[in-house]
């Protein structure tokens, strides 16, 4: 399954125009169970990118994890979630140099809160390469309590900290790394659409 | 743009070529404040024109008491910095806009890198300031022929990342070392003469910099030339341009409206399109491509000139 392609929508929608190989720079590729296809395909059209990454999964089966040690990258982690993987990511920003390639592949809420993570460390979005794998579920901040909820999937949704019955928008914060969810019932309470489901 | 009516309070020599100055409000008000790597526009009035320079202003952007400007003498400009240098006195009132930036540092970077070369030192003496005060980590490389023509030695403190390259005693400053190895996150700073920024730029990009971490300031005050004329569509009226002024300040002389911001051809607020050209626009600025100078269809007329038969222009 190939990158993603996302229907047209406001420009600040973000897009995600697929891993290229930066050749002999430093790497850290950042990636879950489906975003790990993507690496490997990064591998094919260049076996060398693997000699200089560090390479981390998010929530990775076994079996994904040993695909890509197969592929011999510098450095191999894995992390059972993003919040686990958080401090990790940090440590290995904080140890690159000016240089260093970032690749993150896998769903939107893993590349938003990891582009979140390097931009806060100054590195420019315009550095950072992104390919859109696996589900289209969305990390979704409810712009009233300010909670997230992971792995949105239906339109609208109920905020997992608040009970708000949430719209989900294309409004999405860089800083953060999440997409808006917006009261659907405010002026009209109990009012709700039907729910459908997100698509790409 | 908004002007501001000051005195000079203080000149001061910092190096053969190079002066500060200070001014102030008369009546001891505060000024607007501004960020590190502004700068004002000083109106020179000599005769019946009226020359207008930008300087980056020098002196810390949270002190409202005064701007500081330093002014480097060119003897081959227009004339504007010899008017600074030879008939402004201490007490006498001028007139500046007030503080614009389009050097700003990004303050998402977690670390900055300042390169200066000679006269260039100007906009980063009001950052060092904001980077100190904001506690950000910094070094700042100063190139200079030699110490002598160092004006910015008087203003710089003395600090460890502070790092002096005089060309004459053999310490040149060597780009490859200074951002080889930088933590990822740096962006770069550099105002100094084209051949600096460019080397800049290829060194970073060479070491797989992202474009968007490397900044440059390169701003010059307009060239003069030989005269020329230009026609303005609207009114059809011919403006003559003196040698030693610009075409922008002709412009502004014979009262049509136009924008501005650095008057050095840097900030892209003058741009003007171009309805007839017969001849060859002598393009001064930094903001055009190569292809748009070629076209002809646009001019920077801040800094820009012509040489030729007709040159009509959108205004
Ligand atoms: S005024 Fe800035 S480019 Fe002309």
């Amino acid at each position: 399954m190939p990158n993603t392609e996302f229907s047209p929508s406001i420009d600040s929608r973000p897009t995600y125009a697929g891993l290229v190989s930066q050749g002999a720079a430093h790497g850290i590729m950042v990636a879950d169970d489906a975003g790990a296809e993507a690496l490997c395909d990064l591998a094919s059209s260049d076996a060398s990118v693997m000699d200089h990454a560090h390479v981390l999964l998010v929530g990775a089966a076994a079996e994904t994890f040993g695909r890509i040690e197969t592929l011999n990258p510098r450095g191999l982690h894995g992390a059972p979630d993003l919040a686990a993987a958080t401090p990790l990511i940090h440590r290995l920003l904080s140890e690159a140099r000016m240089g260093t390639a970032l690749y993150l592949a896998g769903s939107e809420g893993l590349m938003g809160h990891v582009s979140a993570l390097a931009t806060g460390a100054g590195l420019p979005l315009e550095a950072i390469q992104m390919e859109h794998r696996g589900s289209i579920a969305r990390r979704m901040q409810c712009v009233h309590c300010k909670g997230i909820t992971e792995d949105v999937t239906t339109d609208p949704f109920t905020c997992s900290h608040c009970g708000l019955t949430l719209f989900v928008r294309d409004h999405f914060s860089r800083r953060l790394g999440v997409f808006q969810g917006v009261c659907v019932d405010a002026e009209t309470p109990g009012e709700v659409p039907e729910t459908v489901e997100i698509r790409a | 743009m908004r002007k501001l009516a000051l005195k000079v309070t203080e000149i001061e020599t910092l190096s053969p070529l190079v002066k500060r100055f200070r001014f102030e409000d008369p009546k001891g008000g505060a000024l607007p404040v501004f960020s590190g790597g502004a700068h004002i526009t000083v109106e020179m009035p000599e005769g019946e024109t009226i020359r207008r320079n930008s300087y980056s202003l020098i002196s810390d952007p949270y002190d409202g008491s005064g701007y500081e400007i330093a002014v480097r003498r060119e003897d081959r400009g227009r004339g504007g910095s010899r008017f600074m240098h030879t008939q402004v006195r201490e007490g006498d009132e001028i007139t500046v806009s007030s503080p614009a930036n389009l050097f700003q540092l990004d303050l998402r970077a977690r670390k900055h890198v300042l390169l200066a070369g000679g006269i260039g030192i100007t906009p980063f003496l009001s950052q060092l300031r904001q980077l100190g005060m904001e506690q950000k980590p910094y070094e700042l490389h100063y190139a200079a022929r030699s110490r002598e023509e160092a004006a910015g030695l008087k203003l710089l403190p003395e600090a460890a990342h502070i790092h002096i390259h005089i060309s004459e005693e053999g310490a040149r400053m060597d780009l490859g070392a200074i951002l080889d190895g930088q933590p990822l996150g740096t962006h770069v700073y550099t105002c100094g003469p084209d051949g600096l920024i460019k080397a800049v730029a290829d060194q970073a990009s060479r070491l797989g910099w992202p474009r968007t971490a490397v900044h440059s300031e390169a701003f010059t005050a307009p060239p003069p030339g030989e005269p020329f004329e230009v026609v303005v569509k609207s009114s059809g009226k011919t403006v003559t341009v003196k040698a030693d002024q610009s075409l922008l300040e002709a412009l502004e002389a014979a009262k049509v409206e136009i924008d501005y911001s650095c008057r050095g051809g840097a900030c892209g607020r003058c741009q003007t399109h171009v309805t007839a050209c017969d001849g060859r626009i002598l393009h001064n600025d930094h903001w055009l491509s190569e292809a748009e100078r070629a076209e002809q269809k646009t001019i920077m007329p801040c800094m820009s000139r012509f040489k030729g038969a007709r040159l009509e222009l959108d205004l």
